[in-house]
């Protein structure tokens, strides 16, 4: 059976396009979360849809398990291969279809990177969600993650940008949701599939749409004492009616290691740093930058630097967007949480992650999406001593349990993917599990699609018709029928 | 919400069918059924639970006014960015507003509905009450069961209760017209401003009786000078300019242009670029039109014996019938498209019973 589909994978992509070997099969064993490996049965590269169609009907009849995987940058472990499962990568199919400016529209295939997108539609035009990785990430990939950026305050998520999919789900059979045109009549099942995590099918070809550049793009960094000013200079923005492109905080402990790295000329004595964007008409921007630089002012900013050219601008940015990164220099080890907030609550939860930090010994960089109230609180850890790693996970999810308690969310754009699956029971409770589990049994009853993500039990769809038969979930003792 | 609840539950056990009402105002659209067994109504869920000025969201009951529920943000200088015709009295629920994924020319910059809630709790015909989503603006945890209910038009289940977003009110707006009798120079004038880079709220467009128009609003402490652009770039596109200042009945003419109480109400899901061929096609069935100029969704109002022209003419583009009178909408497929099997599984695992407005949605 095992070597039959094998066999079937290459008759349907090519010999070539089929990873058996221990070796490479290394390469596709963890996500962008690298402390989980698995090391699936086989990983299979499809050039279009008709391959990814040959290679889902013979997973199908197989009844083995797949996971999708684009460029495998995820930090929630959604690309986790199952246990003698198979690996779809999309990596092959990277073309840019189409670029329709005038109806304000791209098509592309799932492995062109989110960086790609935008660079298609320039220099007139850009597609506005930009996560961090988006040099890296594929356009497919945020899609199943729903993912965010810097830029979402304003301009929104890939779910308010995606206009149609073209899928194909488990059982091999090939649909379209949406188009470019918006509001098809029927279940709006595309904003149903975005953020889906693999769970539902794969997209073999997206349709976007993208916005005018904006005329003119102004930004400041301001430094503070302490995050309570900055996070105070947030709240004032958004009451005087302002939304920034962008609005991100940094905090000391972050500071320190970016301009590390950088050398942005952040000071690094600073408690905290704001990043404001304003973009926009020239005149719209002009009048709310001074605004905003009174905000900054009126709320104690102890320096204030403007981005007097792209450069300069550049510069700030690079700051903020090696945080991440630039943590290696602080820490060997670190953990990177992905916590939601109401915005009003900022100050107290940092206030109880100083607590955590403190009570645990282990220091906590904050860096984050601040209009948003997404929180990436950076747990630092020394992963050579025993122990530590458990006690930094420990101490993480104890800042995702003080996230939900403020009203929050334990994820704001990484996904629940198999890391966080535990913590869904702090938000849902049984009954949503279960409407949870309708959608999903509805595009996947057979529940082959990255089984063991999302929901914190495993379960299988009842009502299967035809006679009782074992599902190799139940088998193998991992998943029971509800 | 209990006790909506608990009926639907009753309903869904004795497999009674049943239509959920908001405030009736568009309680016509769709396929028409016959008498439901029950009529459950969202009028005791009448609760704005939280509006929280801070964070820009709010959480309402599904009975909730859309106005009542404007009327709360407006006073703390905020909006619920959804503007669509209210309907008689001002009466559409937010339920309802959701459940039809009903938008109005805000559309442009906010999104429909489906863009605008955070969260919601539907009860389901098996008695399951799940929420999903979440209270704040940005969450990817668990399915966005919301977008699914968002536009089913209570076919899946009754939406109990919402989270939105909020959006502040612009301090000022200040509109900026074109004019035409010319649907190619409409159409550049619309597009011209779509693909402006200014602050607009609203860009859309009019036809009615061969003239038309192309309009922007503009928001923010700079309106004035953004609409003196946005004029310029309708008379470079040909069009006979006009800076509206109190522009409020401007935008009321355009939600107007949504619904008829005697004629067809067809909405077009078309494009940007067809825009001068949706007008003429339009104009020589002797109809008007509506629009979102930059979405490509126009709401065209004609005589209902002309619906099948304007299908034809138009076709692929889905002609979604919506006010008619209710021999017209029995007589044609009001939805203008083909039930697929994934839509129907989804209505049977959401729908077990089977119970909620059957035969009122292409499934
Ligand atoms: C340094 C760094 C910074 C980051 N910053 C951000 C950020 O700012 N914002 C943000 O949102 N995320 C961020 N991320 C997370 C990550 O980049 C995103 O989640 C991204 O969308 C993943 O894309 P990918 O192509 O790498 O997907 P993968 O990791 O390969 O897969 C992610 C999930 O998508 C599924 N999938 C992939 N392709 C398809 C397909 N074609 N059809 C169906 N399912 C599919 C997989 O099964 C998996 O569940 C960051 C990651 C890193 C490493
Ligand atoms: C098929 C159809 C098409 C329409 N098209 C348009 C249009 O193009 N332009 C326009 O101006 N108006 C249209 N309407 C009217 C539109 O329904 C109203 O704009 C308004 O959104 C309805 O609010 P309401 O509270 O009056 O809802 P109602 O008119 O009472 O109900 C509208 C629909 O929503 C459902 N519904 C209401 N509340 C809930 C709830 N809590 N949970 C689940 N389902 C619920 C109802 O069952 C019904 O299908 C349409 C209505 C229908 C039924």
């Amino acid at each position: 059976m095992a070597h039959d589909l094998i066999e079937k994978l290459r008759e349907a992509c090519g010999r070539e396009n089929v990873v058996t070997h221990p070796h490479q099969l290394r390469t596709y064993e963890s996500d962008g979360l690298l402390r989980y490996r698995v090391t699936p049965r086989a990983v299979v590269l499809p050039g279009s849809a008709e391959e990814v169609q040959k290679v889902l009907r013979a997973c199908h009849e197989a009844e083995v398990p797949w996971v999708a995987r684009g460029s495998g940058t995820g930090l929630s472990g959604g690309a986790l291969p199952v246990e003698e499962g198979i690996v779809i990568s999309v990596n092959r199919m990277n073309r840019v279809l189409e670029v329709d400016l005038p109806n304000q529209r791209m098509v592309v295939e799932p492995g062109v990177t989110n960086l790609d997108v935008s660079k298609a539609a320039g220099p007139t035009h850009f597609y506005p969600p930009d996560p961090s990785s988006q040099i890296v990430c594929s356009i497919g990939g945020n899609v199943a993650e729903n993912a965010g950026g810097a830029h979402c305050f304003k301009y929104g998520f890939t779910t308010n940008y995606v206009t149609g999919l073209e899928l194909v789900l488990p059982d091999g059979e090939l649909i379209e949701l949406g188009g470019k045109e918006l509001d098809r009549p029927g279940y709006d099942l595309l904003g149903a599939f975005v953020g889906s995590e693999g769970t539902l099918g794969i997209a073999t070809k997206i349709t976007v749409r993208i916005v005018p550049v904006p005329e003119a793009v102004r930004t400041l960094v301001a430094f503070f004492e302490h995050t309570s000013n900055a996070g105070r200079v947030v709240s004032d923005i958004v009451a005087a009616g302002i939304v920034p492109g962008a609005i991100e905080m940094m905090d000391s402990l972050a500071i320190e290691a970016a301009e590390g790295a950088t050398h942005a000329g952040y000071p690094s004595d600073a408690g905290a740093a704001l990043v404001v964007e304003l973009d926009g008409s020239e005149a719209e921007c002009e009048h709310r930058f001074k605004e905003v630089e009174k905000l900054c002012e009126g709320n104690g900013a102890t320096s204030i630097r403007v981005a007097q050219d792209e450069d300069e601008r550049q510069l700030i940015w690079k700051a903020r967007k090696a945080a991440f990164a630039a943590m290696g220099r602080v820490s060997t080890h670190y953990y990177v949480q992905d916590g939601v907030i109401p915005r009003t609550r900022l100050s107290e939860v940092l206030e109880r992650i100083d607590e955590l930090s403190k009570e645990y010994g282990m220091p906590v960089a904050n860096v984050f999406h601040a209009g948003d109230g997404n929180l990436h609180p950076l747990v630092c850890y020394d992963g050579h001593t025993e122990g530590e790693a458990e006690r930094a996970e420990e101490l993480s999810g104890k800042i995702l349990t003080a996230c939900v308690e403020a009203g929050g969310s334990i994820t704001g754009e990484h996904g629940v993917g198999y890391d966080k699956k535990r913590y869904m029971p702090r938000m849902f409770e049984e009954p949503d599990f279960d409407a949870f589990q309708r959608l999903r049994c509805a595009f996947d009853p057979a529940g082959m699609a990255n089984p063991g993500k999302v929901m914190p039990t495993p379960r299988l769809c009842g009502e299967v018709p035809g006679p009782y038969r074992q599902h190799p979930l139940e088998a193998a003792g991992i998943a029971e029928r509800f | 919400m209990t006790a909506a609840a608990e009926q639907i539950a009753e309903c869904g056990g004795r497999g009674q069918s049943l239509r959920v009402r908001g405030g009736g105002t568009k309680f016509e659209w769709g396929t028409p059924a016959g008498d439901p067994d029950v009529v459950v109504s969202t009028a005791e869920l009448d609760r704005i639970v939280e509006h929280n000025e801070g964070d820009l969201t709010a959480i309402l009951e599904a009975g909730v006014p859309l106005a009542r529920a404007q009327q709360e943000f407006a006073s703390a200088g905020q909006m619920l960015a959804l503007d669509p015709p209210l309907g008689a009295g001002a009466g559409a629920t937010i339920g309802g507003v959701i459940a039809t994924g009903d938008s109005g020319p805000l559309r442009h910059r906010y999104g429909a509905p489906r863009d605008l809630v955070l969260g919601m709790t539907v009860a389901l015909s098996d008695g399951t009450v799940a929420k999903s989503g979440s209270r704040v603006i940005k969450n990817v945890a668990g399915y966005d069961l919301a977008k699914l209910f968002a536009g089913s038009f209570g076919t899946l289940g009754l939406i109990l209760q919402v989270v939105v977003r909020l959006h502040p009110k612009p301090s000022q707006s200040v509109s900026a017209i074109g004019r035409s009798g010319d649907p190619d120079a409409v159409a550049r004038g619309a597009s011209a401003l779509a693909h402006a880079s200014l602050e607009k709220e609203c860009v859309d467009v009019r036809w009615g009786g061969g003239e038309g128009a192309a309009l922007a609003q503009l928001g923010g402490e700079t309106a004035g000078a953004q609409a003196e652009a946005a004029a310029r770039i309708l008379a470079d596109a040909g069009l006979e300019p006009a800076i509206v200042e109190d522009d409020e009945e401007l935008w009321t003419e355009q939600r107007n242009g949504q619904r008829s109480s005697d004629r067809a109400v067809v909405r077009v899901s078309g494009l940007q670029a067809e825009l001068a061929r949706t007008i003429r096609v339009v104009e020589s069935l002797g109809g008007s039109l509506v629009g979102r100029a930059s979405l490509g969704i126009s709401w065209v109002t004609l005589d209902p014996s002309r619906i099948g022209h304007l299908r034809r003419e138009l076709a692929p583009f889905p002609c979604v019938v919506l006010d008619a009178p209710r021999e017209v909408r029995a007589s044609l497929d009001v939805w203008d498209a083909d039930p697929s099997p994934l839509a129907q599984r989804v209505k049977h695992r959401f729908d077990p019973a089977g119970v909620f407005a059957p035969g009122t949605f292409p499934v």
